[in-house]
């Protein structure tokens, strides 16, 4: 399966199994998404089930607010996560705090799914990574799947679980892996061992990391798209690297993070969200703390550049294996 | 998990002797396969509205929301109170105008499938609604566009090869490459930049209004958003800061009954006109038939001569029909009917003000279908002409380091630092 054929069949085998579960957004139900990730799930569930909405991600989102108080577990699809931005009030201050400020009276079970990143020639307003707003939010849990087999592992978790999750999805992995060059033709997931997904259910819990390649030299703490970049750059450099995919940032595998960088004693953070006060500062300081005694460099960040997103210098913008090796190399001199 | 339901939930049973509850989703009257029939489509005479006066009061015509103001009869007359009565310089002005925008349209969707550049889309059977209201605005009103409205542009004479090098996103493009195509922003056209983030420029186009309201000045502000746009808050903080401010603005709605895959009835279309949203903010709310580029003009010069005596805003609901996919990334043919766009009951714009300057005698075949292989020659050739600067992903784009400049008036340390680390990088790389 491909991580869009995974994501749908997350869908499916959750809808199947609790009729709680529902599943909206704009242009999902007949036409099953502007990716396709809905396709099918509204011709077995019906409309009330799986229904198009309003143009509004405000709307979508208070109105999943409302429907997880009744006791359904929305599934909203937000199109672009460059469109989160008009729903942020509902999510902040709403979806992320009704079970703090109720304590606990009412919930807002809901898992926001939202295609995100770069790399397809999206310009400004398709292609940002906006992971860092919400893991700034206390309340809210973000997710970030990089193979198929996680995608559909770690969205049944986040579906099953009680709390608002936002559920990032690399688009431009959707299809196939992407090892940052973007001149050779693109990849498909067919016969990667990380695309054999198996059809029933099965579920990746939040907040554990994986280790995409174990190795002594160093740590590379990365997810979503980067992590086959990054996969790809180290095996291009014949280096023996330990790679961990985070997979969710909130909750954070941070005994993972910790046992490996003090096993490596060096640490790179590879994300493609802009720089300042980014996810990648906030993991540099949590490794600061926890492994300072263990490390023999400084901790290197590859991230996007502090600028909005552009159209035609994209692939100068997209942190790709050139900026990685610097990087890598950069770090392995001390 | 599912611990939180509550009784009875799943099943939909109240549990008590009252009707079960029905959740109404809308469904579109025609899907891919079916056949189409609009005979239930009621449509007015095109004499049958009346104009008034362009300091009324909003509550005295509320019809005018329901109805379809319409100038152009089905023979080609032009006929009625809305009749702009418009010379034949100003109606051959408006063919052309509306005929160059299709033909470019045509060239550019064409220059995506060949891989020139990422993205594109058309404003095919649309053209009048961005024609007719660029040519009743003064040219130094502001228009605060959405992405279908290239033909104001078009109107405003600004060079096509301009817009072509910002689709190509090359050297000579004015926005250094940054935004997706067709994403324009042209100042000198009245021309606001384009967002890719549906209907922020409402609010915005409000806030120019007040502030030449404020000034003074006697230029006015107009823009556009799709039905399915008029979800979104933002559509409606314009609607109440114009109203309560009487801003000079024209709000403009372009209900090509698609947005993307959902039908207008998912923004409430089966409810209400989109034009009646004004009722509720005490604004003017008028519903013309988009496919007249007479009936576009003759309501938006009531529109703008309203905003400029300082009667206040107006929302236009212009009734029209996407013909084309919603963009280059579109398939329309999976969830709407294939005969739709050729039986659509108000026609085609340019057919029908071809029709009508036929009729009057300015006109002919001959030299209609000679001006379309004029302007079909005139864009292959600003198409040549602008692909000397670069085509999408071709290495001629504005320089690496570019990337940089805008984001802020002066560069902080940390993006100099981010700009020098990029080139070093990609020198140590041999790039
Ligand atoms: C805030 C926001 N949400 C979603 C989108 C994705 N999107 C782009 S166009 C579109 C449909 C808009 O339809 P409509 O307003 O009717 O305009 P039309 O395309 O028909 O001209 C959607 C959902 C977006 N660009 N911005």
């Amino acid at each position: 399966m491909n991580m869009i054929q995974a994501i749908n069949s997350a869908l499916d085998v959750m809808m199947e199994r609790d009729a709680q579960v529902v599943v909206m957004g704009e242009d999902v139900g007949y036409f099953g998404g502007v990716f396709r990730a809905t396709a099918g799930l509204q011709q077995k569930y019906g409309k009330n089930r799986v229904f198009d909405t309003p143009i509004t991600e405000c709307g979508i989102i208070g109105v999943a607010v409302g429907m997880g108080a009744y006791g359904l577990r929305p599934v909203p699809e937000i199109q672009f996560a460059d469109y989160i931005y008009p729903a942020l009030d509902q999510l902040v201050s709403e979806a992320a705090r009704l079970r703090y400020r109720s304590a606990g009276e009412f919930i807002a079970p809901m898992t926001v799914r939202s295609p995100f990143g770069g790399g397809i020639f999206g310009g400004q307003t398709h292609s940002q990574s906006p992971e860092g707003i919400f893991t700034h939010v206390s309340g809210v849990k973000t997710v970030i799947p990089a193979t198929p087999y996680d995608a559909k592992g770690l969205l049944i978790a986040a579906i099953e679980d009680n709390d608002p999750t936002i559920f990032f999805e690399p688009k431009r992995i959707y299809n196939g892996p992407f090892d940052g060059h973007y001149d050779t033709p693109a990849k498909s997931w067919a016969g990667h061992p990380d695309a054999q997904v198996p059809a029933g259910y099965y579920r990746i819990p939040l907040g554990q990391a994986r280790t995409v390649r174990a190795g002594e030299a160093l740590t590379i703490l990365c997810y979503g798209t980067m992590v086959h970049v990054v996969e790809n750059t180290v095996a291009a450099m014949g280096l023996d690297a330990e790679i961990v995919d985070l997979r969710t940032l909130v909750p954070l595998d941070i005994e993972a993070i910790e046992a490996s960088v003090k096993k490596t004693g060096r640490c790179l953070i590879v994300h493609e969200a802009t720089r300042t006060s980014g996810f990648g500062a906030e993991l540099s300081a949590l490794v600061q703390e926890r492994c300072f005694y263990h490390l023999e460099a400084p901790i290197e960040r590859v991230t996007g550049f502090d600028t909005p997103y552009p159209h035609s210098l994209e692939w100068a913008y997209f942190p790709g294996p050139v900026r990685i090796r610097e990087a890598i190399a950069k770090i392995m001199k001390d | 998990m599912s611990d939180r339901t509550e009784s009875g939930a799943s099943e939909g049973v109240a549990g008590r002797n009252l009707p079960t509850l029905e959740l109404h989703v809308p469904e579109p009257k025609f899907r891919p396969g079916d056949s189409v029939d609009f005979s239930h489509f009621d449509i007015p005479a095109a004499d049958a509205t009346a104009r008034p006066d362009e300091a009324v009061q909003p509550a005295q015509i509320r019809d005018l929301a329901y109805g379809l103001i319409r100038v152009l009869d089905e023979d080609g007359g032009a006929v009625g109170q809305w009749n702009p009565n418009l010379p034949p310089e100003t109606l051959l002005r408006m063919l052309r105008a509306m005929a160059l925008t299709r033909a470019f349209d045509a060239r550019m969707f064409r220059a995506q499938r060949q891989g020139k550049t990422s993205f594109y889309m058309k404003s095919t059977g649309e053209e009048a609604v961005s024609i007719g209201a660029a040519l009743a605005l003064a040219r130094d009103d502001m228009c605060f566009p959405s992405y279908r409205q290239q033909g104001i542009l078009i109107a405003r004479d600004w060079p096509i090869i301009d817009m072509m090098n910002q689709i190509y996103s090359n050297t000579g493009d004015r926005l250094k490459g940054r935004q997706l195509p067709i994403m324009y922003s042209a100042r000198e056209a009245g021309f606001f930049s384009i967002s890719g983030n549906l209907t922020t420029q409402y609010p915005q186009a409000v806030g120019w209004a007040m502030a030449s309201a404020a000034k003074g000045d006697t230029r006015i502000a107009a823009t556009w958003c799709g039905e399915g746009s008029t979800a979104e808050g933002d559509f409606h903080s314009a609607c109440t800061f114009a109203s309560v401010y009487r801003a000079p603005v024209i709000m403009n709605i372009v209900n090509n009954q698609w947005a993307i895959s959902s039908f207008s009835g998912f923004a409430g279309a089966e409810a209400t006109t989109f034009a009646a949203r004004a009722v509720g903010y005490g604004i003017a709310g008028l519903r013309v038939d988009g496919n007249d580029v007479l009936a576009v003009y003759a309501a938006t010069r009531w529109a703008a001569d309203r905003a400029r005596s300082n009667a206040g805003p107006t929302l236009i609901e212009h009734f029209t029909y996407r013909v084309e996919g919603h963009s280059t990334s579109d398939d329309p043919s999976a969830y709407r009917s294939a005969e739709e766009s050729s039986l659509w009951p108000l026609g085609d714009p340019i057919a029908r003000l071809k029709q009508h300057c036929i009729r009057l005698g300015i006109w002919d075949e001959e030299r209609h279908a000679a001006m379309d292989k004029e302007l079909a020659e005139m864009v292959r050739d600003a198409a040549r002409e602008a692909e000397k600067n670069g085509i999408l992903g071709h290495g001629l784009h504005h320089p690496m380091e570019s990337l940089f400049e805008d984001v802020f008036e002066e560069m902080p340390w940390h993006l100099k630092e981010q700009q020098q680390q990029m080139l070093d990088e990609w020198k140590a790389a041999g790039l």
